[in-house]
């Protein structure tokens, strides 16, 4: 219970995002904020354990914690290699390394995300960087979309997730490749470059590399690992609370499995270093089920979304995102039918 | 959140990680094998809080404000925080085991049980020889099997065993009916080494229909938990 009442507690504190008048009480409000939250709850902590003993509670918690436990490694791998990358490869190697001819580059950069790790909070910001150091805007998308699914460590973290299912990870590369690859070509012949706002800024300029690079990492775990929270508490919720028969009702139907865990994917916005795991847990849908929630969630979802409206603007992103979700789907279905 | 309440957070989640890896607290989430993994990224945190507070320290001391914040979902990450060092949740139990359909699969072979003595069984290891090789070999031998105790709505006991892939989320039970000179008294989730013998009676999981075989138990003593409560054979 006590839990769940933290949040409402920090969102008082979120009145301090609009600028204060005085900026000396606005730099103490976090830190104070945060003091005065963990002692009240060092104080309450008996009745605090006495509400979550119900074993609902503890299930709950258990499959909280371990999502997270489970994640979070991963997370700062993908994050410490994100980082190295943004802050010790100059972009314009990105430009040089790409084919000139366009239909070609998209393939390429598609490929490209196999040996670039990072995971998608981390791509919105690098596929920006391309397009601005000339890259096709196509090609760029591709590696947008294809980086955070196919990059060394999200594979990686798919086998342990799939130890009994290695073919989960075979179909995953290929399936995410093909989604990356038909939408730069679509980009290609449908795009318009009025759609696409071009990102102007860099972020890190102006400080020392090894500012920067902590400071990527900083950034990149209170982001993702954020959102990781709210993955793992609705992966909790689903696993301890919602009844296991409508789960089984919802996993029974092979078309409704695939709908209800891509809209999954959407909603619960998991860093793709870490949502192999949530598919595991998932274990009363199909295997191609869980492929889709394992191609879609790296592609799009609700965060993705927020961040290349941020990016590209909000007449890319209105398109986009829906093309890549149905295309997303559409190439699972068919890679399950197949592979798996 | 500004960078000195991200340094306290990152920090304190760091610690937090390092404390369940040194300590067999982290056997009850996630897998023995990942144990490396949760250590390294504990370390990474708590290097990425000590490199935060002291470029914000020196930031400070050029007079550089930069009031660049944070998005409000960062102040999640302080409820795992509490989860992990106020509540330490216990491993999965029988409120999970009695939701949960048996997961019980036929292994791809049994390896050869010891000639005579009693034979120690792992608990997903005895209800495959029952159900799949219609207890061959187990005939008249003592078995002795660890689990800890889950009682369905009827009341009757199982003793369960939770087996993991990779985390706790994944974790699904297997279970055996108990059978014979049951305890009077069975507390759920408290863990017991039996010593029983085959018989063929059978039920199926009221949630998936799975098999569940039974053991006819001649003795059942209390144990502590143990360091692993999961089962992970099938990791291999």
């Amino acid at each position: 219970m006590a839990v769940t009442k933290a949040p409402p507690r920090t969102r008082d504190t979120g009145e301090d995002r609009h600028p204060a008048p005085d900026p000396q009480a606005r730099r103490l409000n976090s830190p104070l904020t945060l003091t005065l939250l963990m002692l009240l709850v060092v104080l309450c902590q008996g009745p605090i354990r006495e509400a979550l003993g119900a074993p609902v509670m503890q299930s709950w918690m258990t499959v909280f914690v371990a999502v997270l436990v489970q994640a979070l490694p991963f997370l700062v791998l993908g994050v410490l290699l994100s980082a190295a990358i943004a802050v010790f490869v100059p972009p314009s190697f990105f430009a040089r390394a790409l084919p000139k001819n366009p239909t070609l580059a998209v393939p390429v950069a598609g490929v490209a995300g196999v040996v670039l790790p990072g995971c998608e909070c981390a791509s919105v910001p690098v596929a920006g960087a391309l397009v601005r150091r000339g890259v096709t805007p196509a090609a760029a998308l591709a590696f947008l979309l294809s980086a955070p699914a196919i990059n060394p460590i999200v594979l990686t973290a798919t086998a342990v997730a799939f130890p009994r299912n290695p073919e989960m990870v075979v179909g995953r590369l290929v399936a995410s490749l093909l989604v990356a690859c038909v939408m730069g070509w679509l980009w290609l012949r449908l795009g318009r470059t009025d759609l696409l706002k071009t990102p102007a800024r860099h972020a890190y300029e102006g400080q020392g590399k090894g500012a920067a690079f902590w400071g990527s990492v900083r950034h990149d775990v209170m982001h993702a690992g954020g959102f990781l929270v709210v993955g793992a508490m609705a992966a909790a919720t689903l696993k301890a609370v919602v009844p296991q028969t409508w789960l089984r009702t919802a996993a029974e139907n092979p078309v409704i499995a695939v709908l209800a865990l891509a809209a999954l994917a959407v909603v619960l916005s998991i860093c793709s270093e870490a949502d192999a795991f949530v598919a595991a847990s998932l274990t009363q849908f199909s295997l191609t089920a869980r492929l889709t929630f394992l191609v879609v969630g790296p592609m799009i979802d609700l965060k993705l979304f927020a961040m290349q409206t941020g990016t590209f603007g909000r007449a890319f992103a209105l398109r986009f995102a829906p093309a890549t979700l149905a295309l997303a789907i559409v190439v699972s279905v068919l890679t399950g039918l197949v592979m798996l | 959140m500004n960078r000195q309440a991200q340094s306290a957070v990152l920090f304190v989640l760091g610690a937090a990680l390092l404390h369940a890896g040194l300590t067999d607290l982290y056997l009850r989430y996630v897998k023995a094998g990942l144990r490396p993994l949760v250590l390294a990224a504990g370390v990474v945190l708590i290097a990425t809080a000590l490199t935060t507070a002291w470029y914000e320290w020196r930031a400070k001391a050029k007079e550089q404000e930069h009031a660049h914040r944070e998005p409000r979902v960062s102040w999640l990450l302080v409820l795992p925080l509490f989860a992990l060092i106020l509540v330490a949740p216990p491993a999965l139990g029988s409120y999970s085991a009695m939701r949960t359909g048996t997961a019980l699969q036929q292994s791809y072979g049994y390896t050869k049980l010891p000639k005579s003595g009693p034979v120690r069984l792992n608990l997903a290891d005895y209800a495959g020889r029952a159900v799949y090789e219609h207890g061959r070999g187990l005939d008249g031998r003592q078995i002795v099997i660890t689990g800890f105790v889950a009682l369905d709505h009827a009341g009757s006991p199982y003793l369960v065993r939770m087996a993991l892939n990779c985390c706790a989320a994944d974790a699904q039970p297997v279970k055996i009916g108990l059978t014979g000179q049951i305890p009077p008294v069975l507390k759920p989730d408290g863990w017991l080494q039996v010593t029983g013998t085959y018989t063929a009676k059978r039920t199926k999981d009221t949630v998936n229909g799975g098999p569940i075989p039974y053991l006819e138990i001649t003795q059942a003593r209390p144990v502590p938990t143990p360091h692993d409560p999961y089962d992970e054979t099938w990791n291999n």
